[in-house]
């Protein structure tokens, strides 16, 4: 009897689910469908517009030269060297600062002053300094991605349970012990949510980067196609950084998820 | 076990004059939490310590495992002095305080590890505590999908894996519901007379502490020192329903007589 309810139950939030999916897509739709009427019936000038149909075009075109491949794999290069070293740095030196007293002492209000500082602002120093290829771009990104993890991994050190250190101190742990037994762990959650926000202020700052100065890249694709009124080729490239990013969020919640499964309460959303 | 009494077992653990201060933070005086305690327990006794809350028998368990430094006196565990944690004792706290990423067979064995046992090896150990706490088919799972008294049966498999010398019990049945409690008391006292484990036992309730113990020791409040050393004469092996007899009724009456002599003059409540 009490299966049946719970599959009753199951079967309502399945119809709530498809539900909102509807009025969701529909909502899309239905700004998708007045965007294009603006632009058929020339209500505002298309030349600023653009509509759905042009963009698709757009994409298809760029597909077809290869501009979007090529661009597409330099930011990718940029994001994915400078995500990688913003995990390599950033993990250990979070969980460091969360760990050792003296280093969050030490290190603490350096970190706060630049997390502080807007990180795009310097782009014009990275560029004298490296130059107008990828590294600057790399720069950009690792100093985006890396706040997010230093303070997410700072943070679970703090929330290290107490009574867990307690136990693992009456059977004999070593310091090191309690890092790899319970710190450690404790912080996967952690790091997990922190690669989420990275992820994102990363694609922000490859894009913005290249957008400000190179010659290569989607976020350079955007600039070129602006600057010369192709405000089809801009909504495109627009759309393949949000795709781009829906993506790498999705597939980075999972991955989460995975690493949550011995936390009961964290059901779907 | 039932002439404890009559045969002179080797002393397992030996507390001669032990005196614990600690600072008290709002007034700066150095306080004494345990005040020359001498205590003796025997190989495969049952030693239980009563007292009114914040008597300080906890401090007295703490220092035991080792977790709380002492000012004075000596604690030897097989005739070796103690000054730390170390796997000749195990530690069951109040909370199950298991790791949340470990499944159950691996928070059993978690302890185990730390004294740097080999996985494999553990594993086999923990088979057999698993079996021990009637926890067959509930090796995989994690400690949200259990419940409290569940944990705690993991909990005192994860200090019984250790084989230690002897087992320390923190009020380990205090934060369980008083049905989950009663059932736990059964299953402690079979488990005992199963594995005949020397242990000492810190409790707030005294039909526990008289239908587990073959010694009921008395603490006086603030500072803890020893009230009344208590025999229980009943035979073993027992069973809960002695709960109901006369001799276990005179038993319980004479030992609250005690703390409530001691509670009254101190005006410790």
């Amino acid at each position: 009897m009490r299966k049946v309810t719970v599959f009753q139950k199951s079967n309502k939030a399945k119809k709530e689910q498809i539900f909102n999916l509807l009025l969701g897509s529909s909502v899309i739709i239905l700004f998708l469908a007045s965007w294009e009427f603006l632009f058929q019936f020339k209500v505002v000038n298309p030349l600023f517009i653009s509509a759905p149909s042009r963009v698709v075009l757009a994409e298809i075109t760029m597909i077809k030269d290869g501009s979007l491949l090529s661009n597409l794999s330099v930011s990718a290069k940029e994001f994915l060297l400078g995500y990688g070293a913003a995990i390599i740095i950033g993990f250990p030196f979070g969980i460091m600062l969360g760990w050792f007293k003296l280093i969050r002492g030490s290190f603490g209000p350096f970190i706060a002053a630049l997390q502080a500082t807007p990180r795009i602002a310097l782009m014009p120093l990275f560029i004298i300094w490296f130059g107008l290829g990828i590294t600057s771009k790399i720069v950009v990104v690792l100093m985006s991605a890396i706040f997010p993890l230093i303070v997410n991994l700072r943070v679970a050190m703090t929330t290290i349970d107490s009574d867990l250190i307690h136990v693992a101190r009456a059977y004999g742990a070593s310091r090191w012990q309690i890092f790899r037994s319970i710190a450690f762990p404790t912080s996967l959650p952690f790091l997990m949510t922190g690669l989420r926000l990275a992820a994102g202020r990363g694609l922000l700052g490859v894009i913005v980067a290249e957008v400000f100065g190179g010659a290569e890249g989607i976020g350079y694709m955007i600039q070129y196609a602006g600057s010369t009124f192709q405000t089809d080729k801009v909504f495109a490239s627009v759309l393949v950084v949000a795709v781009t990013g829906i993506t790498l969020d999705f597939t980075l919640d999972r991955l989460g998820r995975y690493f949550d499964r011995w936390r009961g309460e964290v059901a779907v959303h | 076990m039932n002439d404890a009494g009559n045969i002179k077992r080797m002393v397992k653990l030996s507390v001669s004059d032990l005196v614990i201060g600690y600072l008290d933070k709002q007034t700066g005086h150095t306080m004494v939490a345990v005040d020359k305690v001498n205590l003796d327990v025997r190989e495969g006794e049952f030693v239980t310590i009563v007292g009114l809350s914040g008597c300080g028998k906890s401090t007295f368990l703490n220092a035991i495992a080792g977790l709380v430094k002492h000012q004075y006196g000596e604690i030897r565990v097989n005739d070796r002095i103690v000054n730390g944690p170390g796997s000749d004792r195990a530690m069951v706290f109040q909370k199950a305080s298991l790791l949340p990423w470990r499944k159950v067979g691996r928070n059993i064995t978690y302890g185990l590890e730390l004294g740097g046992m080999k996985p494999t090896e553990a594993k086999e150990k923990a088979s057999y505590y698993v079996n021990l706490i009637r926890l067959n088919g509930f090796e995989n799972h994690y400690p949200y999908q259990l419940s409290g008294g569940m944990q705690q049966r993991v909990n005192l498999a994860r200090a019984l894996a250790c084989d230690p010398e002897v087992l320390l019990l923190d009020e380990p049945f205090a934060a369980l519901d008083a049905i989950t409690r009663e059932l736990m008391q059964n299953e402690l006292l079979e488990l005992c007379e199963k594995v005949g484990k020397t242990v000492l036992m810190v409790t707030h309730q005294i039909d526990e502490a008289v239908l587990l113990s073959d010694r009921v020791i008395i603490f006086a409040a603030r500072p803890a020192y020893v009230l009344a050393d208590i025999t229980i004469p009943i035979s073993r092996p027992r069973k809960s329903c002695i709960k109901d007899s006369e001799e276990f009724r005179g038993l319980m009456s004479q030992i609250w007589a005690i703390i409530e002599g001691n509670a009254n003059i101190g005006g410790g409540i």
